[in-house]
């Protein structure tokens, strides 16, 4: 099978998945997101991400945590799947190969 | 528990309909969540504004209900749909070439129509306030109850408006009408269309100033100019502060330039605007409330209607008028407002009865039958040719087929007719445009860069393939395979609708030719009317300047002497245009109550000779009497007005003028309106009021050469007129000019007939060509019988005769009906003669019969054998 590589918001949004551990959901990611990163991004947008890793296996996902403030609707709860914390993984990892091959001075100020 | 703010209901119930049930719950629940927040943020206006946001933001491919999906099968399939409707285009050559060829004229007929009733509507809509403009009319009760309305005001009426109804208007202004005078500036002399107006006039028309401000017309010598027309005088120089003179009058200095008008509003032509009190210097002192001489045009406040202001100052003239200016005219006042003065300009016992907008609505209606033609001819092509297919939806289903591919196949098939059919028609129509301009006299094109042009042609091209395609995309697919594979021939009803529409076609078409007929014969009838003298080499010379007119005979006799001038004569009005009116004449046998009204023309002895007039009684005048200096020739009409058997050498008592003898009677004269009835007209010499004889009528050699007469006349004026430039009109030029209007109308709807005649006999070509088809086998079984291919013929043709008898009968109402209305508006009119409606009838059956024939000899001639075994 091909190979599948995961877009920068794909990387962030994981990694917040992470970080959440137990709490994340997305209203919690898109906050998350908006404190951590200062980046303004719509919560469909989150939801749209997290649905596709969903899809490419990097997510997994359940349905609990119902609050008056919902309106008695659950909360979509997900987690990172083992291939999840390994494509990040291997994206930590390609980051600092490269990093560690920069000769110095190689970055202008 | 207090209610706290839901969210709006109908964004829910949105997102329920069309998004996958198994994401709904988290999808709302945190949407409900952020909503909390931003009510305790920004308050529950702007959290529901940001909820509806963000939930329609949640519309994304992954959250949709599959159906609301475009599956990539659909998307490849459009490629094979495009494949078959050209392949299906390239099979049917006749088919499509009928098919595109009448959508694409009917469009371009359908084009042209709105951009000039465009065009029309929006005439005078320049103006920022249009609604708020208007100019001061009169209605005046004449003798017999004859009312009539003028659009001329007495200089006073202004200031008594300002002065007593000052709170219903923004501005009012007295102006002079339109004129053209002659412009001069340094060594050079322009001719140049003006008005005269009072210093509110800029305002009042909504002056758009290139140069300047609106209020520089206050002083007595400032003028405004066209930016058109400061081009030709002063080139690329700054205008401003130049000094000119207009005609004889003070120099006046240019102070501001406005941006010219659009050319379709009433001062589309306006080269210069002037200050009225320069106008002013040359009229007379005497000048009172009977003296309607100006127009007054007004701006309403912003808060009255012209409705209301109009009733208020109907009685204005009649209060300050005196016994003997008129008030016993009985005047009373309105205002015309600005919108409606060029399609609502006629006025019939001062009740305004329309105008121009008749043929706005006459074109709109024909080209809404045009449409309506088109469409149906194309609905009758496309599903007759689908009829055909029932065998090949039949396989399709039985290959496996769905039904939405079906029906999307059919309409990819009718949008490709339809959109091939629109680029043509817009092709065709930038390539006619300088031909219908030549035909309207307008300056029309298409408006390329205006998005509602191109949304009404997109969505008029979407409508007809909604309408012509639904009948194959939604019958035809829904049956099933078993049935449209038996399926042969179609029951009797959709073919006698189809009858009705070419009956309908062809009646509409009929109907426009036997109109266009009537116009031209009602154009060539009033040419032809005798017009009581001799038009040809007949020239006509104004005389602008004093001197000239002084020393006239000077002049004339110069140009008798150059051979190339016959005879040269003075009067004060051109022959083709009388205008000035007299009354306070009495006679023997005059009714006291009678309000006598005369045309008079100031003339010279040789004025007859000029013109050629033709004498049934008396005499010329001539130079041997001295007393013809108090005489008159009438016209034969005067002599019925006077109520004279004999008139010659009867007197005639004319108030300040003293007494006249009746020398002579000539024959009536077409001098105004070649459509109305001589009017009774006086000529005479000696007059005491403020007409000038300042217009020369030249009767030209005819042995000469055209080029040398004017060489050797403009010479001759040169000699004696240095400052003015020389001008000439020929008498038939400016005859002519009056058919202008109507033969325009006459050659647009020949032009439109034509197009009509076309599109609906491609509609009755389509109509048997589908019906031969469907009786092939019939046919062939006949000629197997011994049928002889007259015998077929006529059979097939038998029916199409009928159908376009009957549509030749109602036709011929129809149009009866319309023209009779149309001629009533002329006096001098031709009456309706039953050969055209017969040769026209008989024309559009023998075209009609062709294009039957047509197919039906060829489906007469096929050999039996072969359109037997043909499965």
């Amino acid at each position: 099978m091909r190979k599948t590589y995961i877009g920068e918001l794909e990387e962030v949004i994981l990694l917040m998945v992470a970080m959440l551990q137990e709490e994340a959901y997305g209203v919690a990611v898109t906050k998350g997101i908006a404190s951590q990163l200062d980046r303004k991004i719509s919560v469909s947008a989150v939801h749209a991400t997290l649905h596709r890793l969903e899809e490419k296996g990097y997510a997994a996902s359940e349905m609990r945590g119902a609050t008056a403030e919902r309106g008695g609707r659950r909360k979509r709860f997900f987690k990172v799947t083992t291939a999840g914390s390994r494509i990040l993984r291997e994206i930590q990892d390609t980051r600092s190969q490269l990093w560690n091959q920069l000769p110095p001075n190689a970055l202008p100020i | 528990m207090t209610a706290t703010p839901q969210p709006p209901q109908w964004i829910n119930k949105l997102l329920k309909s069309v998004c996958k049930e198994c994401l709904l719950e988290e999808i709302e629940g945190d949407l409900m969540e952020f909503y909390s927040d931003w009510l305790d943020k920004y308050g529950s206006a702007k959290a529901d504004l940001l909820y509806c946001y963000h939930a329609i933001k949640f519309l994304r491919p992954y959250a949709l209900k599959s159906i609301f999906k475009v599956s990539i099968f659909r998307t490849m399939m459009i490629k094979t749909h495009l494949k078959i409707a050209y392949r299906q285009l390239v099979k049917n050559k006749s088919f499509s070439f009928l098919n595109i060829g009448g959508l694409a004229l009917a469009m371009l007929v359908v084009t042209m129509i709105s951009i000039w009733i465009w065009d029309e509507l929006s005439f005078n809509h320049y103006h920022e306030d249009v609604v708020h403009v208007a100019r001061v009319m009169q209605n005046q009760t004449f003798e017999g109850g004859d009312i009539q309305t003028w659009r001329a005001q007495a200089i006073q009426l202004a200031p008594a408006l300002r002065e007593t109804y000052g709170s219903n208007f923004d501005h009012v202004a007295t102006a002079s009408f339109q004129q053209e005078s002659t412009l001069f500036y340094k060594e050079e002399a322009l001719k140049k269309t003006g008005i005269f107006i009072e210093p509110s006039g800029p305002e009042l028309l909504s002056l758009e100033m290139v140069k300047g401000q609106r209020s520089g017309l206050s002083s007595l010598e400032s003028v405004f100019i066209s930016e058109s027309t400061s081009k030709v005088l002063f080139g690329y120089e700054d205008p401003i502060n130049e000094i000119f003179r207009i005609d004889g009058r003070p120099p006046v200095k240019v102070t501001g330039v406005f941006k010219d008008f659009p050319s379709n509003s009433a001062y589309g032509d306006l080269d210069f605007i002037a200050t009225f009190e320069l106008f002013k210097q040359d009229l007379p002192e005497w000048l009172n409330w009977g003296n309607s001489w100006f127009q007054t045009l007004v701006q309403l406040a912003p808060n009255k209607t012209i409705e209301e202001v109009s009733l208020a100052i109907r009685d204005v003239k009649l209060l300050n008028v005196s016994d003997e200016t008129g008030s016993r005219f009985e005047p009373q006042l309105f205002l015309h407002p600005m919108a409606k003065w060029h399609l609502y300009n006629q006025f019939e016992n001062g009740i305004n009865t329309g105008g121009r907008v008749q043929y706005v609505i006459m074109f709109g209606t024909i080209g809404i039958f045009v449409l309506i033609l088109a469409c149906i001819n194309f609905m009758n092509l496309s599903t007759a040719r689908s009829e055909k297919r029932a065998k090949e939806i039949g396989i399709r289903k039985a290959i496996g087929s769905e039904r939405a591919q079906l029906i999307s196949q059919f309409y990819t098939e009718t949008l490709l007719i339809s959109s091939s059919a629109l680029v043509i028609s817009l092709v065709a129509s930038y390539l006619l445009f300088p031909f219908f301009n030549q035909l309207t006299g307008k300056e029309l094109s298409l408006p390329w860069n205006n998005s509602v042009f191109w949304l009404l042609t997109l969505g008029f091209t979407l409508f007809t393939t909604l309408i012509a395609g639904s009948y194959p995309a939604l019958y035809l697919s829904s049956f099933k395979s078993i049935g449209s594979l038996h399926r042969f021939s179609q029951g009797q009803s959709t073919i006698s609708a189809r009858r009705l529409l070419v009956i309908i076609q062809f009646t509409v078409s009929i109907a426009l030719v036997i109109g266009t007929v009537f116009v031209f014969l009602q154009i060539n009838h009033v040419k032809d009317r005798p017009l009581g003298y001799d038009i040809d080499n007949l020239m006509i010379l104004p005389l602008n300047g004093e001197d000239l007119q002084a020393r006239f005979e000077v002049f004339r006799n110069d140009l008798l002497q150059t051979g190339v001038v016959e005879e040269v004569a003075r009067s004060s009005s051109s022959i083709t245009r009388t205008g000035v009116t007299n009354s306070g004449l009495s006679w023997t046998g005059k009714d006291p109550n009678m309000q006598d009204e005369f045309i008079t023309v100031v003339v010279t002895h040789e004025f007859g000779k000029s013109i050629g007039w033709e004498l049934v009684a008396g005499r010329d005048f001539s130079k041997e009497h001295q007393t013809d200096q108090q005489g008159f020739i009438i016209n034969e009409a005067a002599a019925e007005y006077l109520g004279f058997d004999d008139p010659v050498g009867r007197k005639v008592k004319w108030d300040v003028h003293g007494d006249y003898t009746i020398l002579g009677v000539v024959k009536n004269m077409v001098t105004q309106s070649p459509y109305d009835p001589a009017k009774q007209t006086i000529f005479l010499m000696n007059y005491k009021g403020a007409s000038k004889a300042n217009i020369a009528h030249l009767k030209l050699s005819s042995q000469r050469p055209i080029q040398e007469t004017l060489t050797a006349v403009e010479e001759v004026f040169k000699r004696h007129d240095q400052s003015n430039p020389f001008e000439y009109y020929f008498v038939d030029d400016l005859h002519s000019k009056k058919f202008k209007a109507e033969e325009r109308v006459g050659k647009l709807a020949g032009f439109f007939a034509l197009l009509a005649t076309l599109i609906s006999c491609l509609g009755l070509y389509g109509m048997v060509s589908f019906v031969t088809q469907q009786r092939t086998k019939e046919i062939g079984i006949r000629k197997v019988l011994g049928a002889s291919v007259t015998s077929v013929w006529g059979l097939l043709s038998k029916e199409f005769v009928g159908l376009m008898l009957v549509s030749c009968l109602v036709a011929s109402c129809l149009a009866y009906y319309y023209i009779e209305s149309w001629l009533a508006q002329f006096q001098y009119h031709i009456h309706q003669s039953l050969w055209v409606f017969i040769a026209v009838t008989l024309s559009g059956l023998i075209i009609g019969m062709l294009t039957v024939s047509y197919h039906t000899i060829t489906a007469s001639m096929v050999n039996p054998v072969k359109s037997l075994r043909a499965e």
